[in-house]
């Protein structure tokens, strides 16, 4: 790949950001400016840019990565983050932006009256927040390393460096129709190729035999290993090495390997022939379902497919409405009306770009299936164009998609620093005035920096399925129980909090760290919102209900600020915490 | 707090009958809200027990796995947006309804 051009995008696109980041700083000096003025942001205006920043790495790299390495059961994803807003809109969006809170805390600390509720929610917001940063910086390594062959913590430290300045700086979030614009920059991104690459696939004969078979080498293919790769093969495989494998050097010599482990040292280049079915390996993220690609529920991953999926679902469809950059957008909207229309308007703009990246996948699985051997499947986006067309065409193409996968990074991570900066500012730290901002966004952006050198072999769409568990498991209860049932209490909602989430949170760690890695024990720690979900609500209504006597005397008349129609009832909303 | 139209201080300052307007829109609003919610989670939750059922063998059945793919790939978008418009439609017919009757 020729990688000026995609240099060029990544460099247009990270200036850009950093330009208009200054720029929001001259127009828009406090927080009330803007929410003030965004007041009047129109429906599809603001559903744009809702739906910018929403649209993330997971969403641009990586389902085409999974769909790609585990098949059809992975779609499952983009059909959660989309179902994920029509919850939201069904129990949340009108009384949340009449509640008058911008984030989540503020709507704790508003409807319970209670400090530690409040702690307790800024604690979740930084760890959801922190958890979804990660893997934005992940995707930025990768794709950076991938055009440009640079380390793979170069790419994430750039996001975070140009993040952390803009936020810190001020303007980034400020202006919407930028969001908005991020929106449709990441569309035509994906679209543009997309077309293109069908085109040239139908040009190829539109090959299909993959979708039911192994995948396999189309033609005589070499892979360079990069890191250290230990294979666990079925078949005895034929390939030509130069290279460490097993511990034995060989220069270019055609090695049969038995089937069984092996272990091929980095910097070894394979060279296989047309036919041959792709190895997979085993320290890469996971494996793939192989010959039963196509059919869903067969994904070798996992021991129980079934309930992984519910899992999945279960946190997708209710973990949305408490990532923390998806709350605070809802405060733009005019009244809880419009708040409702945009929430529907922002369902058929992601939906049409979740209609892309199977297609990235599918193709992937054909033409890029040495991703499958090394692990690396969140490339296969970026890396499809060069597979399809030589030369200028392809540069063009694969230049565009880097540039908008760096647009996705940018979007998402500086919406959630922004967030996590705010209640970091708030509720953590000791106050400090502006300065003091600054010193939290630095700190929002240092953890899951620190922990993305740690952390490297998470695939990037998992991860932030777990940031949704965690989400699905804490806000999702407090949400719906504090705008629904006027039983709620704020011991009720702090130990619902605690339970559910922090065991959700309990279940990531040990996933993250690896173990256990087979059978039940794995599947529930690996998908905790199926159990953790259900406990979360059960805690908060039965301690509820054991210190009724403790229902926040105000409730009926908060319960009437988030119900009401603005127009039927006067202006009933309170503007609370608006500008510090 | 806000400006008074005549019942709206009625709700504002928790009279019973002010109380009892919000608890019929809560109650209408979640109806709605409900059943949407029941439309999505009966359908999609359960594709995965359904696609599990299909036979094994994809080849005795041709038309399967591009089923599949044209479910979640594609179908499942307009779907949720047609759920979504019902539901901003009734719940915007319950405010009206709600303001008629304060009116």
């Amino acid at each position: 790949m020729n990688q000026a051009y995609a240099v060029a995008a990544v460099a247009v696109v990270v200036l850009a950001t950093v330009l208009i980041g200054a720029y929001g700083l001259r127009i828009s000096r406090t927080t009330s400016d803007f929410y003030v003025a965004s007041r009047s942001v129109p429906p599809r205006l603001n559903a744009a840019a809702i739906s910018g920043e929403y649209l993330s790495a997971a969403s641009f790299l990586g389902v085409a990565g999974l769909v790609l390495a585990q098949g059809v059961d992975m779609l499952w994803y983009p059909v959660g983050y989309t179902a994920g807003y029509l919850v939201l809109l069904v129990f949340v969006a009108a009384p949340l932006r009449r509640s008058g809170a911008y984030t989540l805390p503020d709507f704790a600390e508003d409807r319970l009256e209670s400090k530690r509720v409040r702690r307790v929610a800024s604690a979740f917001v930084v760890g959801v927040g922190w958890l979804y940063l990660l893997p934005q910086l992940q995707g930025a390594g990768l794709t950076l390393g991938v055009v440009t062959g640079a380390p793979r913590w170069l790419g994430g430290a750039l996001v975070a460096v140009v993040v952390t300045a803009a936020v810190a700086a001020g303007g980034m979030r400020s202006i919407t129709f930028v969001q908005a614009f991020q929106y449709w920059l990441k569309l035509t991104a994906l679209l543009v190729p997309a077309i293109f690459l069908v085109l040239a696939w139908q040009g190829d004969g539109a090959p299909r035999t993959t979708f039911d078979e192994p995948a396999t080498f189309r033609e005589r293919t070499k892979v360079t290993v990069e890191q250290t790769l230990r294979l666990n093969i079925k078949d005895p495989l034929g390939v030509a090495v130069h290279g460490r494998i097993d511990g034995v050097r060989h220069t270019g010599d055609k090695v049969a390997l038995p089937p069984g482990p092996h272990r091929i040292d980095a910097g070894t280049v394979l060279e296989f022939a047309k036919g041959t079915a792709v190895p997979e390996a085993t320290n890469g993220a996971y494996s793939s379902a192989g010959s039963r690609w196509s059919r869903p529920l067969s994904g070798s991953r996992d021991d129980h497919p079934l309930y992984a999926s519910y899992g999945l679902i279960i946190a997708t469809f209710l973990g949305t409405m408490g990532l923390p950059h998806v709350v605070v957008r809802f405060y733009t909207s005019p009244n809880g009306r419009a708040a409702r229309r945009t929430t529907v308007v922002v369902l058929g703009l992601i939906g049409a770009f979740y209609l892309l990246p199977p297609v990235y996948g599918a193709l992937g699985r054909l033409y890029a299936p040495e991703l499958l051997l090394t692990g690396n499947t969140d490339a296969a986006v970026l890396v499809l164009p060069g597979k399809l067309f030589g030369g200028v065409g392809g540069d063009l193409l694969g230049a565009l998609l880097a540039g908008g996968a760096f647009a996705a990074f940018l979007s998402t991570a500086s919406g959630l620093t922004l967030s996590v900066a705010g209640v970091l500012t708030q509720d953590v730290l000791p106050s400090l005035g502006i300065r003091h901002f600054r010193l939290a966004t630095c700190l929002a952006m240092a953890v899951p920096t620190a922990a993305n050198a740690a952390v490297s072999n998470l695939p990037v769409a998992d991860a932030v399925g777990l940031a949704f568990a965690v989400s699905a498991s804490s806000f999702c209860p407090l949400l719906v129980l504090g705008i629904w049932w006027r039983g709620l209490t704020a011991a009720g909602a702090l130990s619902g909090l605690l339970v559910g989430g922090g065991s959700a949170l309990a279940a990531v760690a040990a996933t993250i760290s690896g173990r256990p890695q087979h059978g039940w024990p794995h599947a529930l720690l690996a998908w905790p919102a199926v159990w953790s979900v259900p406990l979360g609500f059960l805690t908060m209504v039965l301690v509820s209900l054991a210190t009724r006597a403790a229902i926040p005397a105000s409730t009926g008349a908060t319960m009437a600020r988030l119900h009401l129609p603005e127009g039927a009832a006067g202006p009933v909303e309170r503007v609370q915490g608006v500008g510090q | 707090m806000g400006r008074p139209v005549r019942t709206q201080s009625e709700i504002n300052e928790q009279t019973t009958l002010g109380a009892a307007y919000v608890r019929s829109l809560m109650r209408s609003q979640l109806r709605a809200g409900l059943a949407a919610f029941a439309v999505l989670a009966v359908v999609l939750g359960s594709l995965p027990v359904v696609f599990s059922l299909l036979p094994s063998d994809l080849s005795l059945w041709p038309a399967g796995p591009t089923l599949v793919w044209a479910v979640l790939g594609a179908a499942a978008y307009p779907f949720m947006i047609v759920i979504a418009r019902w539901y901003v439609r009734r719940a915007e017919r319950n405010e009206r309804d709600f303001a008629d009757l304060v009116e």
